[in-house]
Protein backbone atom coordinates (compact mmCIF):
# COMPACT_ATOMS: atom_id res chain seq x y z
CA UNK A 1 0.00 0.00 0.00
CA UNK A 2 2.66 2.17 0.63
CA UNK A 3 4.40 1.27 -2.18
CA UNK A 4 1.71 2.18 -4.33
CA UNK A 5 1.28 5.50 -3.15
CA UNK A 6 4.82 6.34 -3.32
CA UNK A 7 4.44 5.36 -7.18
CA UNK A 8 1.38 7.02 -7.75
CA UNK A 9 2.69 10.30 -6.22
CA UNK A 10 5.67 10.01 -8.28
CA UNK A 11 3.04 10.10 -11.31
CA UNK A 12 1.40 12.80 -10.44
CA UNK A 13 4.37 14.40 -9.22
CA UNK A 14 5.88 13.98 -13.11
CA UNK A 15 2.19 14.27 -14.89
CA UNK A 16 1.73 18.02 -13.04
CA UNK A 17 3.54 20.91 -14.59
CA UNK A 18 2.38 19.79 -17.72
CA UNK A 19 -1.39 19.42 -16.97
CA UNK A 20 -1.12 23.05 -15.28
CA UNK A 21 0.22 24.79 -18.08
CA UNK A 22 -1.67 23.41 -20.72
CA UNK A 23 -4.73 23.86 -18.20
CA UNK A 24 -3.68 27.57 -17.45
CA UNK A 25 -2.78 28.44 -21.32
CA UNK A 26 -4.39 26.38 -23.39
CA UNK A 27 -7.83 24.46 -22.07
CA UNK A 28 -9.14 27.61 -20.05
CA UNK A 29 -8.34 30.23 -23.00
CA UNK A 30 -9.93 27.79 -25.40
CA UNK A 31 -13.28 27.33 -23.23
CA UNK A 32 -13.25 31.10 -22.57
CA UNK A 33 -13.05 31.81 -26.32
CA UNK A 34 -15.95 29.58 -27.34
CA UNK A 35 -18.22 30.93 -24.51
CA UNK A 36 -16.96 34.32 -25.33
CA UNK A 37 -18.24 33.61 -28.95
CA UNK A 38 -22.18 33.96 -27.60
CA UNK A 39 -21.27 37.01 -25.63
CA UNK A 40 -20.92 40.86 -26.33
CA UNK A 41 -17.34 40.83 -24.72
CA UNK A 42 -15.96 43.93 -25.03
CA UNK A 43 -11.81 42.53 -24.36
CA UNK A 44 -9.34 42.89 -21.84
CA UNK A 45 -11.65 44.82 -19.34
CA UNK A 46 -14.17 42.11 -18.33
CA UNK A 47 -17.01 44.49 -17.44
CA UNK A 48 -20.47 43.17 -18.09
CA UNK A 49 -20.86 39.96 -20.54
CA UNK A 50 -24.48 39.09 -21.69
CA UNK A 51 -25.13 35.98 -24.19
CA UNK A 52 -26.41 37.65 -27.22
CA UNK A 53 -26.80 34.43 -28.72
CA UNK A 54 -25.77 33.74 -32.52
CA UNK A 55 -25.83 37.00 -33.19
CA UNK A 56 -21.81 37.63 -33.79
CA UNK A 57 -21.76 34.38 -35.87
CA UNK A 58 -25.17 35.87 -38.05
CA UNK A 59 -23.38 39.35 -38.43
CA UNK A 60 -20.57 37.78 -39.13
CA UNK A 61 -21.63 35.63 -42.51
CA UNK A 62 -23.50 39.09 -43.13
CA UNK A 63 -20.28 41.02 -43.25
CA UNK A 64 -18.78 40.93 -46.38
CA UNK A 65 -15.11 41.50 -45.12
CA UNK A 66 -15.37 38.25 -43.60
CA UNK A 67 -17.18 36.73 -46.54
CA UNK A 68 -14.47 38.06 -48.88
CA UNK A 69 -12.07 36.76 -46.42
CA UNK A 70 -12.77 33.01 -46.39
CA UNK A 71 -13.31 33.15 -49.55
CA UNK A 72 -9.88 34.87 -50.46
CA UNK A 73 -8.35 32.23 -47.75
CA UNK A 74 -9.63 29.75 -49.59
CA UNK A 75 -8.90 30.58 -53.20
CA UNK A 76 -4.78 31.44 -51.53
CA UNK A 77 -5.11 27.35 -49.86
CA UNK A 78 -5.50 26.06 -52.90
CA UNK A 79 -3.20 27.79 -54.97
CA UNK A 80 -0.38 28.05 -52.41
CA UNK A 81 -1.01 24.32 -52.30
CA UNK A 82 -0.97 23.93 -55.87
CA UNK A 83 2.35 26.10 -56.13
CA UNK A 84 4.43 24.79 -53.86
CA UNK A 85 3.61 21.22 -54.14
CA UNK A 86 4.91 21.75 -58.33
CA UNK A 87 7.58 23.68 -57.11
CA UNK A 88 8.65 21.44 -54.07
CA UNK A 89 8.46 18.09 -56.15
CA UNK A 90 10.28 19.71 -58.90
CA UNK A 91 12.97 20.66 -56.79
CA UNK A 92 13.35 17.34 -54.89
CA UNK A 93 13.74 15.32 -58.34
CA UNK A 94 16.32 17.91 -58.92
CA UNK A 95 17.78 17.72 -55.44
CA UNK A 96 17.91 13.86 -55.91
CA UNK A 97 19.17 13.66 -59.46
CA UNK A 98 23.26 13.04 -60.47
CA UNK A 99 23.70 16.57 -60.50
CA UNK A 100 26.76 17.49 -58.99
CA UNK A 101 25.87 20.42 -56.27
CA UNK A 102 22.74 18.46 -55.46
CA UNK A 103 23.86 18.62 -51.72
CA UNK A 104 24.12 22.28 -51.49
CA UNK A 105 21.33 22.64 -53.50
CA UNK A 106 19.08 21.00 -51.14
CA UNK A 107 20.40 22.87 -48.53
CA UNK A 108 20.14 25.94 -49.63
CA UNK A 109 16.47 25.16 -50.78
CA UNK A 110 15.60 24.49 -47.00
CA UNK A 111 17.62 27.44 -46.02
CA UNK A 112 13.95 30.01 -46.46
CA UNK A 113 12.19 27.68 -44.14
CA UNK A 114 14.48 28.64 -41.26
CA UNK A 115 13.30 32.21 -41.91
CA UNK A 116 11.03 33.72 -39.60
CA UNK A 117 7.73 34.81 -41.50
CA UNK A 118 7.60 38.67 -40.54
CA UNK A 119 11.03 39.20 -41.73
CA UNK A 120 10.39 36.81 -45.01
CA UNK A 121 7.40 39.28 -45.51
CA UNK A 122 9.71 42.57 -45.17
CA UNK A 123 12.62 41.02 -47.40
CA UNK A 124 10.10 40.35 -49.98
CA UNK A 125 8.21 43.57 -49.62
CA UNK A 126 11.69 45.24 -50.72
CA UNK A 127 12.29 42.52 -53.33
CA UNK A 128 8.69 43.54 -54.94
CA UNK A 129 9.30 47.61 -54.62
CA UNK A 130 12.47 47.73 -55.45
CA UNK A 131 14.38 44.53 -57.46
CA UNK A 132 11.67 43.41 -59.65
CA UNK A 133 11.18 47.12 -61.28
CA UNK A 134 14.86 47.52 -61.50
CA UNK A 135 15.20 44.37 -62.80
CA UNK A 136 12.53 44.74 -65.17
CA UNK A 137 13.60 48.28 -66.60
CA UNK A 138 17.14 46.30 -67.08
CA UNK A 139 16.13 43.74 -69.14
CA UNK A 140 13.91 46.42 -70.91
CA UNK A 141 10.04 44.51 -69.99
CA UNK A 142 8.05 47.43 -69.38
CA UNK A 143 5.54 45.36 -67.75
CA UNK A 144 8.31 44.38 -64.76
CA UNK A 145 9.92 47.74 -64.55
CA UNK A 146 6.07 49.82 -63.99
CA UNK A 147 3.87 47.41 -61.94
CA UNK A 148 4.50 47.81 -58.18
CA UNK A 149 2.84 44.41 -57.04
CA UNK A 150 2.11 45.04 -53.73
CA UNK A 151 -0.17 48.31 -54.79
CA UNK A 152 -2.46 46.20 -57.47
CA UNK A 153 -5.29 44.09 -55.83
CA UNK A 154 -4.80 40.77 -57.78
CA UNK A 155 -1.19 40.87 -57.93
CA UNK A 156 -0.56 41.40 -53.98
CA UNK A 157 -2.11 38.21 -53.76
CA UNK A 158 -0.02 36.69 -56.62
CA UNK A 159 2.95 38.28 -54.61
CA UNK A 160 2.16 36.56 -51.44
CA UNK A 161 1.56 33.14 -53.64
CA UNK A 162 4.72 33.58 -54.36
CA UNK A 163 6.31 34.45 -51.26
CA UNK A 164 4.74 31.81 -49.32
CA UNK A 165 5.68 29.06 -51.99
CA UNK A 166 9.76 30.47 -51.80
CA UNK A 167 9.53 30.13 -47.82
CA UNK A 168 7.62 26.80 -47.56
CA UNK A 169 8.91 24.70 -51.02
CA UNK A 170 12.27 24.03 -49.78
CA UNK A 171 10.63 22.31 -46.88
CA UNK A 172 8.05 20.15 -48.46
CA UNK A 173 10.68 19.23 -50.98
CA UNK A 174 12.57 17.31 -47.83
CA UNK A 175 9.23 15.69 -47.30
CA UNK A 176 9.38 14.68 -51.13
CA UNK A 177 13.19 14.08 -51.38
CA UNK A 178 12.60 11.58 -48.10
CA UNK A 179 10.25 9.76 -50.43
CA UNK A 180 11.78 9.83 -53.22
CA UNK A 181 14.91 8.00 -51.76
CA UNK A 182 12.44 5.07 -50.75
CA UNK A 183 11.62 4.33 -54.26
CA UNK A 184 13.16 0.89 -55.52
CA UNK A 185 16.71 1.09 -57.56
CA UNK A 186 15.61 -2.04 -58.96
CA UNK A 187 11.98 -1.21 -60.26
CA UNK A 188 13.81 2.14 -62.05
CA UNK A 189 16.42 0.50 -63.26
CA UNK A 190 14.66 -2.62 -65.04
CA UNK A 191 12.23 0.00 -66.72
CA UNK A 192 14.33 2.15 -67.76
CA UNK A 193 16.01 -1.74 -69.81
CA UNK A 194 12.65 -1.97 -70.67
CA UNK A 195 12.97 1.29 -72.60
CA UNK A 196 10.45 3.75 -70.50
CA UNK A 197 11.85 7.05 -71.09
CA UNK A 198 12.39 9.71 -67.63
CA UNK A 199 9.00 10.72 -68.18
CA UNK A 200 7.15 7.12 -68.48
CA UNK A 201 9.31 6.19 -65.19
CA UNK A 202 8.04 9.70 -63.53
CA UNK A 203 4.59 8.67 -64.25
CA UNK A 204 4.35 4.74 -63.87
CA UNK A 205 6.96 4.31 -60.52
CA UNK A 206 8.15 7.35 -59.05
CA UNK A 207 4.68 9.41 -58.61
CA UNK A 208 2.34 5.84 -57.16
CA UNK A 209 5.38 4.96 -55.16
CA UNK A 210 5.65 8.23 -52.89
CA UNK A 211 1.65 8.94 -52.85
CA UNK A 212 1.51 9.08 -49.05
CA UNK A 213 4.04 12.14 -49.08
CA UNK A 214 1.50 13.63 -51.59
CA UNK A 215 -1.33 13.40 -48.57
CA UNK A 216 1.00 14.49 -46.08
CA UNK A 217 2.13 17.82 -48.27
CA UNK A 218 -1.14 18.31 -49.05
CA UNK A 219 -2.84 18.77 -45.49
CA UNK A 220 1.03 20.36 -44.35
CA UNK A 221 0.58 23.14 -46.83
CA UNK A 222 -3.65 23.38 -46.97
CA UNK A 223 -3.02 23.65 -43.07
CA UNK A 224 -0.03 26.21 -43.27
CA UNK A 225 -1.62 28.24 -45.68
CA UNK A 226 -4.73 28.84 -43.74
CA UNK A 227 -3.27 30.01 -40.43
CA UNK A 228 -0.68 32.70 -42.22
CA UNK A 229 -0.61 35.39 -40.54
CA UNK A 230 3.19 37.37 -40.05
CA UNK A 231 4.10 37.09 -43.94
CA UNK A 232 1.29 39.27 -44.74
CA UNK A 233 1.25 41.49 -41.89
CA UNK A 234 4.53 41.89 -42.74
CA UNK A 235 4.55 42.06 -46.80
CA UNK A 236 1.25 43.61 -47.40
CA UNK A 237 -0.18 44.67 -44.18
CA UNK A 238 -3.98 42.87 -45.81
CA UNK A 239 -4.21 45.58 -48.29
CA UNK A 240 -4.59 47.25 -50.89
CA UNK A 241 -8.14 47.96 -51.00
CA UNK A 242 -10.36 46.17 -53.20
CA UNK A 243 -13.86 46.44 -53.62
CA UNK A 244 -15.90 43.36 -53.30
CA UNK A 245 -20.23 42.90 -53.49
CA UNK A 246 -19.90 47.23 -53.91
CA UNK A 247 -18.40 47.21 -50.92
CA UNK A 248 -14.48 47.72 -49.98
CA UNK A 249 -12.29 45.13 -48.47
CA UNK A 250 -8.67 44.60 -47.69
CA UNK A 251 -7.37 42.39 -50.73
CA UNK A 252 -4.81 40.45 -49.15
CA UNK A 253 -7.13 40.03 -45.13
CA UNK A 254 -6.95 36.12 -45.30
CA UNK A 255 -8.88 34.87 -42.27
CA UNK A 256 -6.13 34.82 -39.39
CA UNK A 257 -5.43 38.33 -40.43
CA UNK A 258 -9.35 38.86 -40.64
CA UNK A 259 -9.56 37.68 -37.35
CA UNK A 260 -7.10 39.84 -35.83
CA UNK A 261 -8.38 43.31 -36.92
CA UNK A 262 -12.17 42.27 -36.20
CA UNK A 263 -10.55 42.51 -32.50
CA UNK A 264 -7.88 44.89 -32.80
CA UNK A 265 -9.42 47.23 -34.96
CA UNK A 266 -12.66 47.38 -34.99
CA UNK A 267 -13.02 46.29 -31.12
CA UNK A 268 -15.25 43.92 -31.92
CA UNK A 269 -13.92 41.38 -29.77
CA UNK A 270 -16.70 38.92 -29.48
CA UNK A 271 -17.20 38.91 -33.32
CA UNK A 272 -13.66 37.99 -33.61
CA UNK A 273 -14.04 35.32 -31.07
CA UNK A 274 -17.45 33.52 -33.52
CA UNK A 275 -14.85 33.91 -36.45
CA UNK A 276 -12.30 32.05 -34.80
CA UNK A 277 -14.24 29.10 -33.69
CA UNK A 278 -15.69 29.00 -37.29
CA UNK A 279 -11.98 28.94 -38.32
CA UNK A 280 -11.44 25.94 -35.95
CA UNK A 281 -14.28 23.95 -36.55
CA UNK A 282 -13.35 24.20 -40.59
CA UNK A 283 -9.46 23.44 -39.55
CA UNK A 284 -10.89 20.31 -37.41
CA UNK A 285 -12.72 18.72 -40.22
CA UNK A 286 -9.37 19.58 -42.30
CA UNK A 287 -7.79 16.96 -39.71
CA UNK A 288 -10.30 15.04 -39.26
CA UNK A 289 -10.07 14.12 -42.81
CA UNK A 290 -7.04 13.95 -42.89
CA UNK A 291 -6.45 11.29 -39.91
CA UNK A 292 -9.31 9.33 -41.79
CA UNK A 293 -7.37 9.31 -44.96
CA UNK A 294 -4.05 8.30 -43.41
CA UNK A 295 -5.86 5.66 -41.91
CA UNK A 296 -7.52 3.80 -44.68
CA UNK A 297 -4.57 4.27 -46.78
CA UNK A 298 -2.73 2.52 -44.02
CA UNK A 299 -4.83 -0.43 -44.04
CA UNK A 300 -5.03 -0.84 -47.77
CA UNK A 301 -0.94 -1.18 -47.34
CA UNK B 1 28.63 13.40 -77.42
CA UNK B 2 24.90 14.43 -77.59
CA UNK B 3 24.77 13.14 -73.80
CA UNK B 4 27.53 14.96 -72.72
CA UNK B 5 26.04 18.56 -74.04
CA UNK B 6 22.81 17.64 -72.67
CA UNK B 7 24.40 16.71 -69.31
CA UNK B 8 26.35 20.13 -68.93
CA UNK B 9 22.90 21.92 -69.73
CA UNK B 10 21.20 21.03 -66.87
CA UNK B 11 24.35 21.41 -64.62
CA UNK B 12 24.10 25.08 -65.80
CA UNK B 13 20.48 25.62 -65.12
CA UNK B 14 20.66 23.96 -61.71
CA UNK B 15 23.05 26.48 -61.18
CA UNK B 16 20.97 29.34 -62.46
CA UNK B 17 17.26 28.05 -60.79
CA UNK B 18 19.93 27.48 -57.70
CA UNK B 19 21.01 31.05 -57.72
CA UNK B 20 17.61 32.78 -58.35
CA UNK B 21 16.44 30.64 -55.50
CA UNK B 22 18.31 31.86 -53.06
CA UNK B 23 18.83 35.41 -54.62
CA UNK B 24 16.59 37.00 -52.17
CA UNK B 25 18.51 36.49 -49.35
CA UNK B 26 21.89 37.63 -51.53
CA UNK B 27 20.12 40.60 -52.03
CA UNK B 28 19.75 41.29 -48.13
CA UNK B 29 23.59 40.65 -47.55
CA UNK B 30 24.78 42.86 -50.57
CA UNK B 31 22.22 45.48 -50.03
CA UNK B 32 23.37 45.35 -45.98
CA UNK B 33 26.19 46.79 -47.09
CA UNK B 34 25.57 49.99 -48.68
CA UNK B 35 24.38 53.12 -48.11
CA UNK B 36 20.47 53.87 -48.38
CA UNK B 37 20.98 56.54 -51.44
CA UNK B 38 23.22 53.34 -53.18
CA UNK B 39 19.89 51.09 -52.63
CA UNK B 40 17.58 53.57 -54.47
CA UNK B 41 19.74 54.14 -57.45
CA UNK B 42 21.27 50.47 -57.51
CA UNK B 43 20.34 47.58 -54.67
CA UNK B 44 21.14 45.20 -57.82
CA UNK B 45 25.15 45.79 -58.13
CA UNK B 46 27.99 44.20 -55.53
CA UNK B 47 28.78 46.23 -52.88
CA UNK B 48 32.15 48.42 -53.12
CA UNK B 49 33.18 48.25 -49.40
CA UNK B 50 31.90 45.84 -47.38
CA UNK B 51 32.72 48.67 -44.30
CA UNK B 52 29.27 49.83 -44.89
CA UNK B 53 28.18 46.58 -43.41
CA UNK B 54 29.28 46.89 -40.00
CA UNK B 55 28.42 50.49 -40.16
CA UNK B 56 24.82 49.64 -40.84
CA UNK B 57 25.52 46.92 -38.05
CA UNK B 58 26.51 49.32 -35.86
CA UNK B 59 23.68 51.73 -36.32
CA UNK B 60 21.03 49.27 -36.09
CA UNK B 61 22.40 48.09 -32.50
CA UNK B 62 22.80 51.49 -31.47
CA UNK B 63 19.40 52.84 -32.78
CA UNK B 64 18.21 55.26 -29.91
CA UNK B 65 14.04 54.69 -30.96
CA UNK B 66 14.51 50.70 -31.10
CA UNK B 67 16.85 48.87 -28.65
CA UNK B 68 17.68 46.23 -30.91
CA UNK B 69 20.92 44.86 -29.18
CA UNK B 70 18.44 44.40 -25.74
CA UNK B 71 16.14 42.78 -28.15
CA UNK B 72 18.27 40.34 -29.48
CA UNK B 73 19.58 39.06 -25.47
CA UNK B 74 15.41 39.12 -24.97
CA UNK B 75 15.08 36.71 -27.54
CA UNK B 76 18.20 34.27 -26.25
CA UNK B 77 16.76 34.11 -23.02
CA UNK B 78 12.80 33.75 -23.81
CA UNK B 79 14.01 31.01 -26.12
CA UNK B 80 16.33 29.55 -23.99
CA UNK B 81 14.38 29.14 -20.97
CA UNK B 82 11.31 27.76 -22.91
CA UNK B 83 12.85 24.97 -24.36
CA UNK B 84 14.52 23.94 -21.27
CA UNK B 85 11.01 24.10 -19.17
CA UNK B 86 9.14 22.52 -22.75
CA UNK B 87 11.98 19.86 -22.59
CA UNK B 88 11.82 18.82 -18.66
CA UNK B 89 8.18 19.25 -18.26
CA UNK B 90 7.24 17.31 -21.64
CA UNK B 91 9.73 14.37 -21.61
CA UNK B 92 8.70 13.79 -17.64
CA UNK B 93 5.52 13.87 -18.67
CA UNK B 94 5.14 11.81 -21.40
CA UNK B 95 7.00 9.36 -19.20
CA UNK B 96 4.85 9.27 -16.53
CA UNK B 97 2.09 8.82 -19.18
CA UNK B 98 3.56 5.81 -20.90
CA UNK B 99 4.68 3.56 -18.19
CA UNK B 100 1.05 3.87 -16.44
CA UNK B 101 -1.14 2.19 -18.60
CA UNK B 102 -4.55 3.72 -17.01
CA UNK B 103 -7.96 5.21 -18.52
CA UNK B 104 -6.93 8.05 -16.87
CA UNK B 105 -3.47 8.07 -18.40
CA UNK B 106 -5.03 7.61 -21.72
CA UNK B 107 -7.75 10.56 -21.46
CA UNK B 108 -4.28 12.91 -20.47
CA UNK B 109 -2.36 11.73 -23.59
CA UNK B 110 -5.21 12.43 -25.95
CA UNK B 111 -6.42 15.83 -24.25
CA UNK B 112 -3.01 16.73 -25.42
CA UNK B 113 -3.31 15.58 -28.87
CA UNK B 114 -6.27 16.49 -29.41
CA UNK B 115 -5.10 20.41 -28.27
CA UNK B 116 -2.64 20.47 -31.62
CA UNK B 117 -5.96 21.62 -33.87
CA UNK B 118 -6.68 24.52 -31.95
CA UNK B 119 -5.85 27.20 -34.18
CA UNK B 120 -4.28 30.19 -31.97
CA UNK B 121 -6.51 32.65 -33.06
CA UNK B 122 -9.17 31.09 -30.83
CA UNK B 123 -7.35 31.06 -27.73
CA UNK B 124 -4.90 34.35 -28.08
CA UNK B 125 -7.45 37.59 -26.89
CA UNK B 126 -9.20 35.01 -24.13
CA UNK B 127 -5.51 33.99 -22.82
CA UNK B 128 -4.80 37.66 -22.32
CA UNK B 129 -7.44 38.54 -20.48
CA UNK B 130 -7.01 35.80 -18.50
CA UNK B 131 -3.51 36.30 -17.95
CA UNK B 132 -4.72 39.55 -16.71
CA UNK B 133 -7.05 37.78 -14.27
CA UNK B 134 -4.37 35.51 -12.85
CA UNK B 135 -2.44 38.89 -12.88
CA UNK B 136 -4.64 40.65 -10.75
CA UNK B 137 -5.44 37.86 -8.32
CA UNK B 138 -2.47 35.76 -8.15
CA UNK B 139 0.60 36.22 -9.10
CA UNK B 140 1.25 40.40 -8.43
CA UNK B 141 -0.27 39.91 -5.09
CA UNK B 142 1.84 36.54 -4.19
CA UNK B 143 4.74 36.70 -5.96
CA UNK B 144 5.17 40.18 -7.15
CA UNK B 145 5.36 39.70 -10.92
CA UNK B 146 2.59 40.01 -13.67
CA UNK B 147 2.23 37.61 -16.85
CA UNK B 148 1.98 40.59 -19.25
CA UNK B 149 4.84 42.30 -20.53
CA UNK B 150 6.81 39.83 -18.36
CA UNK B 151 9.83 37.15 -19.18
CA UNK B 152 7.73 35.14 -17.09
CA UNK B 153 4.64 34.84 -18.56
CA UNK B 154 5.91 35.06 -22.27
CA UNK B 155 7.96 31.68 -21.32
CA UNK B 156 4.99 30.50 -19.56
CA UNK B 157 2.69 30.74 -22.73
CA UNK B 158 5.51 28.84 -24.87
CA UNK B 159 5.80 26.33 -22.46
CA UNK B 160 1.49 25.87 -22.36
CA UNK B 161 1.64 25.84 -26.15
CA UNK B 162 4.75 23.81 -26.66
CA UNK B 163 4.13 20.73 -24.68
CA UNK B 164 1.49 19.46 -26.49
CA UNK B 165 3.43 18.63 -29.79
CA UNK B 166 6.34 17.36 -27.15
CA UNK B 167 4.87 15.74 -25.40
CA UNK B 168 3.43 13.53 -28.61
CA UNK B 169 6.79 13.97 -29.64
CA UNK B 170 8.17 12.15 -26.43
CA UNK B 171 5.31 9.82 -25.86
CA UNK B 172 6.08 7.90 -29.23
CA UNK B 173 9.55 7.67 -28.05
CA UNK B 174 9.69 6.63 -24.91
CA UNK B 175 7.21 3.56 -25.73
CA UNK B 176 10.11 2.18 -28.01
CA UNK B 177 12.34 2.20 -24.64
CA UNK B 178 12.16 -1.62 -22.83
CA UNK B 179 10.55 -1.47 -19.58
CA UNK B 180 13.01 -4.00 -18.35
CA UNK B 181 15.86 -1.52 -18.26
CA UNK B 182 13.98 0.37 -15.97
CA UNK B 183 13.43 -2.18 -13.94
CA UNK B 184 16.95 -3.44 -13.44
CA UNK B 185 17.43 0.00 -12.62
CA UNK B 186 15.00 -0.11 -9.78
CA UNK B 187 16.55 -3.38 -8.35
CA UNK B 188 19.32 -1.86 -8.23
CA UNK B 189 18.46 0.43 -5.90
CA UNK B 190 17.15 3.72 -8.18
CA UNK B 191 14.50 5.62 -7.22
CA UNK B 192 12.03 7.23 -10.01
CA UNK B 193 13.78 10.34 -10.08
CA UNK B 194 17.06 8.47 -10.65
CA UNK B 195 15.45 5.93 -13.00
CA UNK B 196 14.90 9.75 -15.23
CA UNK B 197 17.90 10.99 -14.68
CA UNK B 198 20.18 8.17 -15.36
CA UNK B 199 17.93 6.03 -17.77
CA UNK B 200 15.41 7.83 -19.65
CA UNK B 201 17.30 10.80 -20.08
CA UNK B 202 20.25 9.95 -21.87
CA UNK B 203 18.44 7.55 -24.27
CA UNK B 204 15.50 10.37 -25.07
CA UNK B 205 18.75 12.16 -26.35
CA UNK B 206 18.00 12.19 -29.99
CA UNK B 207 14.21 13.31 -29.70
CA UNK B 208 15.38 15.72 -27.52
CA UNK B 209 17.27 17.38 -30.15
CA UNK B 210 14.41 16.96 -32.52
CA UNK B 211 11.78 18.98 -29.66
CA UNK B 212 14.44 21.46 -29.45
CA UNK B 213 15.16 22.50 -33.00
CA UNK B 214 11.09 22.53 -33.94
CA UNK B 215 10.38 24.51 -30.96
CA UNK B 216 13.61 26.48 -30.87
CA UNK B 217 12.96 27.97 -34.97
CA UNK B 218 9.33 28.36 -33.53
CA UNK B 219 9.80 30.36 -30.69
CA UNK B 220 12.75 32.45 -32.28
CA UNK B 221 11.17 33.72 -35.25
CA UNK B 222 7.56 34.02 -33.59
CA UNK B 223 5.95 37.49 -33.98
CA UNK B 224 1.78 37.09 -33.06
CA UNK B 225 2.40 35.73 -29.40
CA UNK B 226 5.31 38.32 -28.37
CA UNK B 227 2.83 40.80 -30.30
CA UNK B 228 0.12 40.22 -27.46
CA UNK B 229 1.62 39.03 -24.49
CA UNK B 230 4.47 41.65 -24.44
CA UNK B 231 3.15 44.21 -26.85
CA UNK B 232 5.09 46.73 -29.18
CA UNK B 233 7.43 49.36 -28.03
CA UNK B 234 7.21 48.25 -24.16
CA UNK B 235 9.98 47.07 -22.27
CA UNK B 236 10.64 43.63 -23.64
CA UNK B 237 11.07 42.82 -26.94
CA UNK B 238 11.67 40.01 -28.75
CA UNK B 239 13.50 40.46 -32.56
CA UNK B 240 10.74 39.80 -34.62
CA UNK B 241 9.13 42.84 -32.29
CA UNK B 242 12.19 45.27 -32.75
CA UNK B 243 12.24 44.40 -36.41
CA UNK B 244 8.90 45.51 -36.93
CA UNK B 245 9.30 47.96 -34.63
CA UNK B 246 12.36 49.44 -36.79
CA UNK B 247 10.48 49.41 -39.93
CA UNK B 248 8.01 51.51 -38.27
CA UNK B 249 10.69 54.04 -37.01
CA UNK B 250 12.60 53.77 -40.06
CA UNK B 251 10.40 53.76 -42.90
CA UNK B 252 11.64 52.65 -46.11
CA UNK B 253 15.22 53.32 -44.38
CA UNK B 254 16.06 49.95 -46.47
CA UNK B 255 20.01 49.67 -45.18
CA UNK B 256 19.20 49.55 -42.06
CA UNK B 257 15.77 47.80 -42.54
CA UNK B 258 17.72 44.45 -44.38
CA UNK B 259 20.75 44.66 -41.93
CA UNK B 260 18.55 44.49 -38.94
CA UNK B 261 16.28 41.20 -41.00
CA UNK B 262 20.30 39.85 -41.27
CA UNK B 263 20.89 40.39 -38.00
CA UNK B 264 17.49 38.54 -37.12
CA UNK B 265 18.59 35.56 -39.71
CA UNK B 266 22.49 34.92 -38.90
CA UNK B 267 22.02 32.89 -35.77
CA UNK B 268 19.49 30.72 -37.16
CA UNK B 269 22.02 30.35 -40.17
CA UNK B 270 24.84 29.87 -37.95
CA UNK B 271 23.26 27.11 -35.87
CA UNK B 272 21.86 25.49 -39.43
CA UNK B 273 25.10 25.30 -40.10
CA UNK B 274 26.53 23.41 -37.76
CA UNK B 275 23.71 21.26 -36.92
CA UNK B 276 22.07 20.77 -40.94
CA UNK B 277 21.44 17.20 -41.07
CA UNK B 278 19.66 17.28 -37.33
CA UNK B 279 18.04 20.13 -38.66
CA UNK B 280 16.50 19.24 -41.69
CA UNK B 281 15.56 15.58 -40.30
CA UNK B 282 13.79 16.98 -36.76
CA UNK B 283 11.89 19.14 -38.81
CA UNK B 284 10.45 16.65 -41.55
CA UNK B 285 10.35 14.17 -39.01
CA UNK B 286 8.14 16.29 -36.59
CA UNK B 287 6.03 17.18 -39.70
CA UNK B 288 5.41 13.80 -40.89
CA UNK B 289 4.58 11.93 -37.23
CA UNK B 290 1.57 14.67 -36.45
Amino acid sequence: MKKYLKKNLAYYLFVFPAVLAFILVVAIPFILGIIYSFTNWKGYASGSINFIGLQNYVQSLQDNKFIYSVIITVIFGLLNFLFINLVSFSLALMVSSKLKGRNLYRTGFFVPNLVGGLVLGYIWQFIFNSIIPMVGSNIGNSFLANTYFLSNSKLAVVALIFTSTWQYAGYIMMIYYTALQGVSKDLIESSSLDGANYLQRLKNIIIPSIMPAFTISLFLTLASSFQQYDVIVSLTGGGPAAIFNGQSVQSTELLAVNIYNTASVQNQMGQSQARAVMFFVALALISVLQTSITKRKEIES
Amino acid sequence: MKKKIIRIILEVLAVLIFLIYISPLILVVINSAKTGSVITTNPLSWPTNWGTLIDNVKAVLSSPTVQYGKSFLSSVIITVCSLILITVVSSVAAWAIVRRKTKGSNILYYMFVAAMVIPFQVVMYPLISWFKTITDTVTMPLFGFSLLRSYQGMIFAYLGFGISKAIFMFHGFVKGIPYEIEEAARIDGCNQFQVYTKIILPMLKPIIVTVVILNGIWIWNDFLLPLLILGKGNAIQTLPLAVSNFVGAYVKQWDLILTSTLIAIVPVLIIFIFAQKQIIRGMTEGAVKS
